[in-house]
């Protein structure tokens, strides 16, 4: 018999482990001036230092050292006052000097946390997750496997190397171990994330689109039996691309280790992969020869020892942060703690201030993108925000308040921009949305109503207002459902002597 | 009337006053390089396309009244450890036959600014690991005194052909004495300039902290101009040091040690000493002393562990460093057979490519990296290097500059170092030091052996930064002893028959 | 007693990629057990108390600005690649993770 999460979590308590690589949207590579602009023609965007060539020298990017300070500071770390970058030794083609330059026992932000908030059975809750570390390295180049039955490594018949990518600046933020979260982990890891990629782009630092891989999370997670004190052997879970797989693969290893610790299984300690059509993880590398990666000091490169003045110089400069943001928007708004944990949570607060900063009720922009367009989403299994603009859903919330909209109206001109087919105007008049609220078009279908069914109109006259509902619904139903159904019982009551 | 024996200098004035061009020269040179380099084999490739076009070049930037720099038409002998663009650079390596650099290495680039003529590149040890040429791929340089012997490594092509008269001037690199120790045992000049004096940009790295280009000459003065051209900061190397060049011309030219400090070295002069080379180190120093210096004897008792530390830091160094070369993107590859997967097609190649020296210092700098052996080895030769750097300063205390022999022994004979790599590390005992401290050294010659007639280099070290102090001391030595001998050393070399 | 096995030479050979012979293996570890025997002694004056030195001379914080410098093109970029095709460094099949 095997366990589901909720038996899982009932045996076994997890802990996490969040390693988060994320690119700094510098303008040039960290160690060289080639550009970082993405989807490049194919090694374009090279040179001798980020392709390795024999005698190339790196220099380090001043911009990129900012940003990693930046976001150590945001993330509550204390700033070292030396730190050196370390050569980690190890060969992989897409890597051109065949070690990468990183940070190991010297980087240069420590000791920090972030807050974060869950739904839990009693409600929301504060979560705080410790960082370890932030440091900064270097991305690798892209391998493309050609050939072979399935495309993949293995049957692969070569590889072509594309090295625009090699060279980017990467920050790798490193959590301390994450207990006590109980059945919550998966909420925590997605709220770290969640609350993470906020703050990276409320700093301008990074792009942090999961989806192109500008934000990059690793999930190392183990089991222990609750109440042992133990902690178990880890997995580490790579390409976990988006936020919604950050809470999947916590759930999906969750359920793999509980089942194989219950068949008298151990746990290997290894690299394993998130597949995102199953939401189970795969085995990759297995690290029980753990690898020796020889790193020592990097000595091309100087340390790195910046000055407490510059600190408060950054330090002044950074964003209200996120939680304070979202304690300020719910005050203005007025809205529920669940309901805003939930906003935070579906990663919706900026395009819903933005709504309501061009306009719309704040109450409806949150129904509009936690509902209609979440769902809608949610069928596609994609990003909300990526379905539809603020202005185009302030636009419809407008017509819907000018009273050019019906509800239903709008959610078939929502339905309709993100098919594709337009501006909600272009969709309205496309698909002939527009409110029947032409008071003789609707008279004349409410006199067609009432001498179809004379019966019921007679009962209404004689007072029974709620026998009107069948008039009306075939008002709407002549109107083909365009008519502001509020206006026809106003018309329909009035036409009967029923008006007030 | 300027011959190939004249020094840099004398073409440079020849030059300039219209006696000879920059193309005359280099033809000279190139014909020089025709008879006798099949039996010196210092080059292993000339550019004489090249070489002719850039002199034909400051010929006609000269008639036409440009401005030029002081060493502009000269001819120059390039180590093939630093990168020209589009000429093939193989660090004396299979693993990077021809392998034709995209770049300019930026002395290459000061060199072409300055408008001095690169005739080629030079033999070496591969990857400049070893004190002989023997290590090279592409066979062994023979010492223009005596072909049967080393012309000292790694940067032995570079000092024959100025020993041969291939070239007035050379370019080296010097990671624990490859400018140095070959300069000492031909009989030339040889510097390695303070560490970040010379940017590394396009120098191939043995060992990144270590390594610094040089000039190599036949005089002083020679070396000096040499110098500031090729030094200078570049934003391209982070450990470049921005700071004005030391201004070692001037210096060269003064001709004046009175009441200069020359502090000597005791470590550096006991055992393992071959007797002709101390003989003349006190020659050497008496002529300092008879030139109003005065000597302080100075002890660097750290002096004993420096070549354990240097062979711990610079394999480990290389270990890394040379992990680049595994066949995917430039240089060669082997056993690609469509079904070797990337991971072995590495191995064969570095197997194939890399000679046993350089797997040697590779597999020991491995060792050295590793985790649980960090500590014991790579990281206590770090705390080595500080002791090192503590000595140089307790020393400069006392002393302006320090002063050694720069190599225990004359050129030894090819082959007889073959099996005992520890016995040919021992070659470097005097001048590594200076390496580890990021110091300044230069070698120049002060005499012949008695014993074997083989030149015997004497080594002058200055504190970081202030190179000029060496060449100030060197400039005099080298002035007291030409008026000793009669002439430059290098008129007592047998003249090579050629073809 | 030998500091160093012929394993663990072929480990060492394993991590810095050489392919290595049996003999080659041999000869190696014998001479990387002198070479350390030599070398070893670096520890007798190593005390805690002596910070390493990992940089001859003294100089932190060099930066540079971030700005975009050309690139070389796909074709100098190439120039040296053994195999290539579709502007593409071209390599055998890579085996391990994915």
């Amino acid at each position: 018999m095997s366990l589901n999460y909720d038996q899982a979590v009932e045996k076994y308590e997890p802990t996490l482990g969040l390693e988060v690589h994320v690119e700094l949207n510098t303008k040039s590579k960290m160690f060289c001036s080639c550009s970082t602009e993405f989807g490049g023609a194919p090694n374009t965007q090279t040179c001798p230092v980020c392709l390795g060539l024999p005698g190339a020298l790196p220099v380090v990017n001043g911009k990129a050292i900012e940003s990693t300070i930046l976001i150590g500071l945001a993330l509550n770390c204390s700033i070292a006052p030396f730190s050196r970058f370390a050569r980690k030794n190890y060969f992989y083609p897409d890597m051109p000097k065949n070690f990468q330059t990183s940070q190991y026992d010297e980087p240069i932000c420590v000791n920090g946390y972030l807050d974060v908030e869950i739904e839990t059975d009693e409600g929301v809750k504060p979560f705080r997750v410790e960082i370890e570390r932030v440091h900064m390295e270097e991305d690798t180049g892209k391998s493309l496997h050609v050939g072979g039955a399935t495309g993949r490594i293995h049957g692969a018949d070569y590889s072509l190397l594309d090295y625009n990518r090699a060279g980017i600046p990467l920050v790798e933020i490193v959590t301390k171990i994450v207990g006590g979260t109980g059945k919550y982990a998966p909420q925590v890891a997605r709220a770290y994330v969640t609350e993470l990629r906020d703050i990276l782009r409320s700093l301008g630092v990074s792009d942090v689109k999961m989806e192109q891989g500008s934000m990059r999370c690793d999930v190392n997670l183990s089991l222990a039996p609750i109440g042992s004190g133990e902690l178990g052997t880890r997995s580490e879970t790579k390409n976990v691309n988006s936020l919604r797989s950050v809470e999947r693969a916590v759930i999906g290893e969750v359920v793999r280790q509980s089942n194989r610790l219950q068949d008298g299984e151990r746990i290997v300690q290894e690299t394993r992969h998130f597949q995102e059509e199953s939401g189970q993880t795969r085995s990759g590398r297995s690290k029980e020869q753990a690898e020796d990666y020889r790193y020592f000091p990097e000595p091309d490169l100087v340390p790195v020892v910046p000055d407490s003045a510059w600190i408060e110089e950054l330090r002044a400069t950074l964003p209200e942060k996120p939680s304070t943001r979202r304690a300020r928007l719910q005050a203005e708004w007025s809205v529920p703690d669940k309901e805003m944990t939930s906003l935070v949570n579906a990663g919706l607060l900026d395009v819903v201030e933005e709504t309501i900063t061009i306009g719309a009720d704040p109450t409806r922009a949150r129904s509009w993108w936690l509902g209609e367009v979440s769902r809608l989403a949610n069928e596609r299994e994609v990003d909300p925000t990526t379905l539809i603009t603020p202005s185009q859903v302030a636009e419809v919330i407008s017509l819907i308040a000018s009273g050019d909209l019906t509800d239903k109206l709008a959610r078939q001109v929502v339905e309709g921009v993100i098919a594709g087919e337009g501006t909600p105007v272009e969709v309205i008049a496309e698909r002939g949305l527009k409110v029947v609220s032409d008071d003789g078009a609707l008279m004349t279908a409410i006199a067609a109503a009432i001498a179809s069914q004379p019966d019921t109109a007679e009962r209404v006259r004689g007072g029974n207002i709620p026998a009107a509902g069948a008039l009306i619904g075939a008002v709407m139903k002549a109107t083909g459902g365009q008519a502001d159904a509020a206006k026809v019982r106003e018309l329909l009551l009035k036409h009967l002597g029923q008006g007030e | 009337m300027t011959t190939i024996r004249s020094s840099a200098s004398e073409m440079a004035a020849a030059l300039a006053n219209g006696e000879t061009t920059s193309v005359e020269l280099t033809e000279g040179h190139y014909a020089q390089i025709e008879k006798v380099d099949a039996q010196v084999h210092a080059f292993l490739y000339l550019d004489k396309e090249g070489a002719l076009a850039q002199a034909a070049d400051v010929d006609a930037k000269r008639k036409s009244g440009v401005e030029l720099s002081p060493l502009a038409g000269i001819p120059l002998a390039l180590k093939d450890v630093l990168a020209q663009k589009g000429i093939p650079t193989t660090c004396g390596s299979k693993m990077l036959e021809g392998w034709r650099p995209p770049y300019d290495s930026t002395v290459v680039s000061k060199l072409k600014a300055a408008g001095i003529v690169i005739l080629g590149k030079t033999n070496m040890d591969e990857f400049a690991m070893g004190s002989s040429t023997e290590n090279s791929a592409y066979g062994v340089t023979h010492n223009p005194w005596d072909l049967t012997r080393i012309p000292g490594g790694s940067g032995g092509g570079s000092s024959a052909a100025l020993a041969a008269f291939e070239a007035p001037l050379a370019i080296g690199t010097d990671t624990g004495g490859s400018i140095r120790q070959p300069a000492a045992v031909t009989g030339t000049v040889g510097v390695k300039p303070t560490y970040g004096g010379v940017s590394r940009y396009g120098l191939i790295a043995f060992s990144s902290s270590l390594d610094q280009a040089g000039p190599c000459a036949r005089t002083v003065l020679d070396a000096a101009l040499l110098h500031e051209v090729i030094a200078g900061h570049d934003e391209r190397d982070s450990t470049s040091i921005d700071a004005p060049v030391p201004q070692v011309v001037k210096a060269a030219k003064k001709l004046d040690v009175k009441g200069m400090k020359i502090g000597v070295v005791k470590e550096l002069q006991g055992e393992g000493f071959q007797s002709g080379v101390l003989s003349k180190f006190h020659e050497g120093l008496d002529a300092l002393v008879a030139a109003g210096a005065e000597l302080v004897e100075v002890s660097c008792p750290t002096f004993d562990y420096a070549l354990a530390a240097y062979y711990l830091i610079a394999p480990s160094e290389c270990s890394s460093n040379l992990a680049r070369f595994d066949s995917m993107r430039y240089g060669i590859r082997i056993g690609d057979d469509g079904n070797r997967s990337a991971e072995e097609v590495m191995k064969l190649t570095r197997h194939e490519g890399f000679g046993p020296e350089v797997k040697r210092r590779i597999i020991l700098g491995t060792y050295a990296l590793s985790s649980g052996y960090y500590d014991a080895y790579y990281g206590s030769a770090q705390k080595v290097r500080t002791l090192l750097m503590r000595d140089f300063n307790a020393a400069f205390a006392q002393a302006d500059v320090l002063v050694s022999p720069t190599a225990p022994t004359t050129a030894f004979k090819i082959g007889a170092n073959d099996n005992d790599p520890l016995a040919m590390y021992l070659n470097d005992i005097a001048t590594i030091p200076v390496n580890m401290a990021g110091i300044g050294g230069m070698s120049l010659p002060c005499g012949l052996a008695e014993e074997d007639g083989l030149p015997v280099g004497f080594q002058i070290m200055s504190p970081a930064m202030r190179d000029d102090l060496m060449y100030q001391v060197g400039g005099t030595l080298e002035a007291a002893l030409l008026s000793k001998w009669g002439g430059p050393l290098l008129d007592k070399a047998p003249v090579l028959a050629g073809n | 007693m030998a500091a160093i096995s012929r394993d663990d030479v072929a480990h060492l050979a394993k991590l810095a990629r050489i392919e290595m012979s049996d003999s080659e293996l041999d000869h190696l570890a014998q001479e990387m057990d002198v070479i350390l025997g030599a070398v070893a002694r670096v520890q007798e004056v190593a005390s805690a108390d002596v910070p390493p030195t990992s940089h001859p001379i003294p100089v932190n914080n060099v930066v540079r600005e971030d700005v975009v410098r050309p690139s070389l093109t796909p074709q100098e970029a190439l120039s040296g690649a053994p195999a290539q095709s579709e502007d593409r460094f071209k390599v055998p099949q890579i085996l391990g993770e994915e």
